[in-house]
């Protein structure tokens, strides 16, 4: 009750909030306000809350295969407490080991950096940005985090079945993923797999579904398509992306379903097991690739888009500058968007296309590298000269920029199909999609998490911990993933459970045991994340309504936002969310709901309020009395 | 608030009707339409999605040979047929609708069910023509597509079956009515949706088994 009396002192509108809350509300019991709720915040924080679990699981499973990379020779008996039988003889079983790096990007692409990163920021900004109390369904939300559990579950599972989860790579290719007898996760594990994606394709379109029509529909008065905030115009394209494209993983998985239950050929041809021949005839593993990866590529962007969409965000507010070239940005997320869909077969030159595919595949390819760099230009001509504010959100922020960079160049270099063929499935390609999505990404999240805590829980993280975690992650990153250019172009091939047996490794062996090192530092590192993410969740300095001073909607709304976001009527929109130190303004921004009429000092010419064009100077006049 | 958690419930939307003061001068108001027939549009798209990329694949693997040849079973012209009808009653109840019919409202909505019935009966029919003429779901991939694809349409169309029940039953409770469309609206658009769906992929195989 102090606490309510103490935000409310802060804030008229928090007061009334709160005695909404206890006058009308009393019905909402545990089960309906943490669970069952339909409410977009709480789903949000459902999202979060579950993919910051996976992203432990995720991260520890590459814990265990980088002790195997590092140190070959070392005795692994402490694990067996954790890992029982999958240790033998002080030794990692090597289809267990097959079955972790499956698992672990399994995990980091879908659950860590889909559904707990979009999940997450999608649900939470897009009613809050754009002006809407909720979702266009709530249920149809709440269900897309309750399949999207349930596949958790399954997934979870099949950690745990006697012959280990699915261990053919996350891209599932046949026959290695079609064949029980191919690996021992190629049995129940691959089948647990299969219904987990179902479950989260399901979930995956329900919240899409819901993301569009809220865009389109439930926007504010004002807020038209070119006053949205950058992140909601990611968000809305990583959606439209996911409900074209989780469709087509959706008949790949049923394609394979059918392969591997019901003795169906479509990805298998003359394959002899011991010399047995197996029955099936007339099918196309090159197939299941095309399947595969038209969901693949678009997926990769669905991952980075919203981790780019918030930076857009963070380095406009912390740079205290309007975003460099709005329009631009916009364009390239279109942009990037439309060409993902027509270039999926870079990840198939050495699959025996023709080469005069591929070269079609390569120049589509490439012209991608165009938008993307766009999107860099933009960033950095945003900073520059700017009013720098370093919070670690923004720190996170301009660290994305460089990995995307880093990472992009590679991609370069990979999207041409001669030079793939010496570089494709080395530790080459691991770089560079560990750079360019995977910490990017990952690195989009933290940004959000660190900028949005406040509104999401009411309270300030703690900046110390926060710079502490950031420098580890950001040297740590680099030192884990930059060197495995090397290694990659020494040709180590990526998935090889040892490289002990080959004379030509061998030289590497200390930059794979410094990799280690520096991936056990990072991950740890991340403890202190957690420890500043639940301390402050309780303990952390209460925030203020706008404590980055931004100019979107969400922070009009009372500190703790009830059920319907705004306890009165919903804001209006009269202006871009980039009014950043405007020449002639008081105050260095000035927020998306404040109309025209009452900054004449700053307006630009054509800056007048809709029905205020036919009179303005009186309005400009009496308004000037008003502030006297 | 309650009623706020689910805005598909609550069209035509208006996120200013709660405003005190006048509108006029306040801006546009943003592009709406109703948010629940923009939902099954974009559900339908995913559908498309999931047709495409079969199709694709379908077309992809033919070029590559070793594609077993057979004739189409002559059922499915007849399955077709009886799903163009279902189109029309369905439509008849949605004008029914329109004019406060429940009456008929109701009787069209059993026989488009009825129709869907059939029509699946049908598709059971020509799977059984199939395995007669030793084409089976195991076997060359010409074959198993064929199981898949009109399987696959089935599936969905048992989704629209549900969803006219359910309709029906809102009927019975004088849920449906000219004031309130869009409850028999949404499933009628459907239905015609997994109609036209139909005859896009039977026109598809015919013209394959013609080449
Ligand atoms: C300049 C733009 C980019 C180009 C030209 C590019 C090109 C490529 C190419 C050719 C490959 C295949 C390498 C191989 O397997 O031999 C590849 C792999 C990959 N790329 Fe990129 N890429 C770009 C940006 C990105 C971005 C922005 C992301 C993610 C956000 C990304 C994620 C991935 C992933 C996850 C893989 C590996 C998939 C796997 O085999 O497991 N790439 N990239
Ligand atoms: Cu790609």
């Amino acid at each position: 009750m102090a606490e309510i009396a103490h935000s409310a002192a802060l804030d008229v509108h928090a007061g009334h909030a709160h005695d909404h809350d206890h006058d009308h509300e009393h019905h909402d019991s545990f089960w309906t306000k943490y669970v069952f709720t339909t409410d977009h915040k709480m789903i949000a924080k459902q999202f979060l809350v579950t993919g910051l679990f996976w992203a432990f699981i995720g991260g520890a499973m590459s814990m265990l295969f980088r002790i195997q990379l590092g140190f070959p020779d070392a005795n692994l008996d402490w694990l067996k407490p954790i890992l029982g039988g999958w240790i033998q003889d002080g030794k990692l079983d090597q289809n267990f080991y097959l079955a972790l790096v499956t698992m672990h990007g399994t995990i980091m692409v879908f659950f860590v950096l889909t559904a707990g990163l979009s999940g997450t920021f999608s649900n939470f900004l897009i009613p809050l940005q754009i002006g809407a109390r909720d979702m266009a369904s709530g249920f149809m939300n709440m269900l897309s985090y309750w399949f999207f559990f349930l596949s958790s579950v399954v997934m979870f599972i099949s950690i745990f079945i006697e012959t280990g989860p699915a261990g053919g790579g996350w891209t599932i290719y046949p026959p290695l993923n079609a064949l029980p007898q191919a690996n021992p996760g190629s049995g129940l594990g691959m089948t647990m797999w299969l219904v987990a994606m179902a479950l989260f394709i399901v979930s995956q379109l329900l919240g899409g579904i819901n993301y569009i029509t809220t865009v389109i529909n439930l926007r504010t008065r004002g807020m038209s398509f070119s006053r949205l905030p950058l992140t909601i115009w990611a968000f809305f394209v990583t959606a439209i992306l996911g409900l074209l494209s989780f469709p087509v993983l959706f008949s790949a998985a049923l394609l394979l379903i059918f392969d591997r239950s019901f003795g169906t050929s479509f990805f298998l041809s003359e394959i002899y097991i011991n010399g047995e021949a197996l029955p099936n005839l007339g099918g196309s593993p090159v197939l299941f690739q095309h399947l595969f990866w038209f969901l693949g590529h678009p997926e990769v962007y669905i991952v980075i888009l919203p981790a780019l969409g918030i930076t857009s965000e963070i380095i406009a507010t912390n740079s205290r500058k309007p975003i460099f070239g709005y329009r631009a940005m916009v364009g390239s997320i279109l942009g990037i968007g439309t060409l993902s869909f027509i270039v999926w077969a870079h990840h198939m030159f050495v699959t025996g296309m023709n080469p005069f595919l591929g070269s079609i595949f390569m120049f589509l390819t490439l012209i991608i590298a165009v938008p993307s760099a766009v999107k860099a230009f933009n960033y950095i001509t945003t900073l520059w000269k700017g009013n720098l504010v370093f919070t670690p959100a923004m720190l996170f922020s301009i660290a994305l920029v460089s990995l995307f960079i880093s990472g992009g160049l590679t991609g370069i270099i990979l999207g041409n199909s001669a030079l793939d063929i010496q570089l494709h499935d080395t530790y080459f390609v691991v770089a560079h999609f560990h750079l360019v999505m995977g910490s990017a990404a990952f690195f989009g999240m933290m940004a959000g998490i660190y900028h949005w805590f406040p509104k999401m829980f009411g309270r300030m993280m703690n900046d110390k911990l926060g710079y502490v975690h950031f420098w580890m992650t950001f040297i740590g990153v680099y030192a884990v993933f930059f060197p495995m250019h090397y290694t990659g172009i020494a040709g180590f091939p990526r998935r090889y459970y040892s490289f002990t047996s080959f004379e030509t490794f061998s030289k590497f062996q200390d930059l794979n045991v410094f990799i280690s090192i520096a991936a056990f530092v990072t991950f740890a590192a991340q403890a202190i994340f957690i420890v500043n993410f639940f301390w402050s969740m309780y303990r952390g300095r209460r925030a203020p309504m706008n404590p980055w001073r931004s100019n979107t909607l969400e922070w009009t709304t009372p500190i703790e936002p009830g059920h319907g976001n705004w306890p009165g009527e919903i804001p209006t929109v009269y202006r871009w969310p980039y009014d950043y130190s405007k020449p002639g303004a008081a105050e260095d921004f000035i927020a998306q709901h404040i109309p025209y009429s009452q900054t004449p000092e700053s307006n630009l010419a054509h800056e007048v309020d809709p029905v205020e064009a036919y009179d303005a100077d009186l309005t400009v006049d009496t308004h000037a009395q008003h502030r006297g | 608030m309650a009623d706020q958690t689910d805005l598909l419930k609550n069209y035509p939307y208006d996120p200013t009707a709660n405003l005190g003061q006048a509108v006029e001068d306040e801006p546009e108001p943003t592009l709406s339409m109703p948010p629940k027939r923009f939902a099954l549009w974009l559900f339908i798209v995913s559908i498309i999605m999931i047709f495409a990329s079969m199709t694709s694949a379908y077309i992809v693997r033919k070029a590559e040979g070793n594609w077993q040849d057979f004739e189409l079973p002559g059922v499915l012209w007849l399955s077709t047929a009886v799903l163009v009808v279902s189109s029309f009653t369905v439509q008849m109840a949605w004008n029914a609708a329109k004019k406060d019919e429940l009456g008929q409202v109701k009787a069209w909505m059993f026989v488009t069910f009825a129709l869907g019935l059939v029509f699946l009966y049908l598709q059971w029919e020509s799977w059984v023509r199939l395995v007669q003429i030793n084409v089976y779901l195991v076997g060359n991939p010409s074959g198993s597509f064929l199981y898949v694809l009109t399987g696959l349409h089935a599936f969905h169309l048992i989704t629209g079956l549900v969803y006219l029940a359910i309709t029906t039953v809102k009927a019975y409770r004088y849920k449906i009515h000219s004031q309130n469309l869009i409850e028999i609206e949404v499933p009628a658009i459907y239905w015609h949706f997994l109609d036209v769906l139909w005859i896009l992929l039977f026109g598809f195989l015919l013209w394959s088994h013609m080449s």
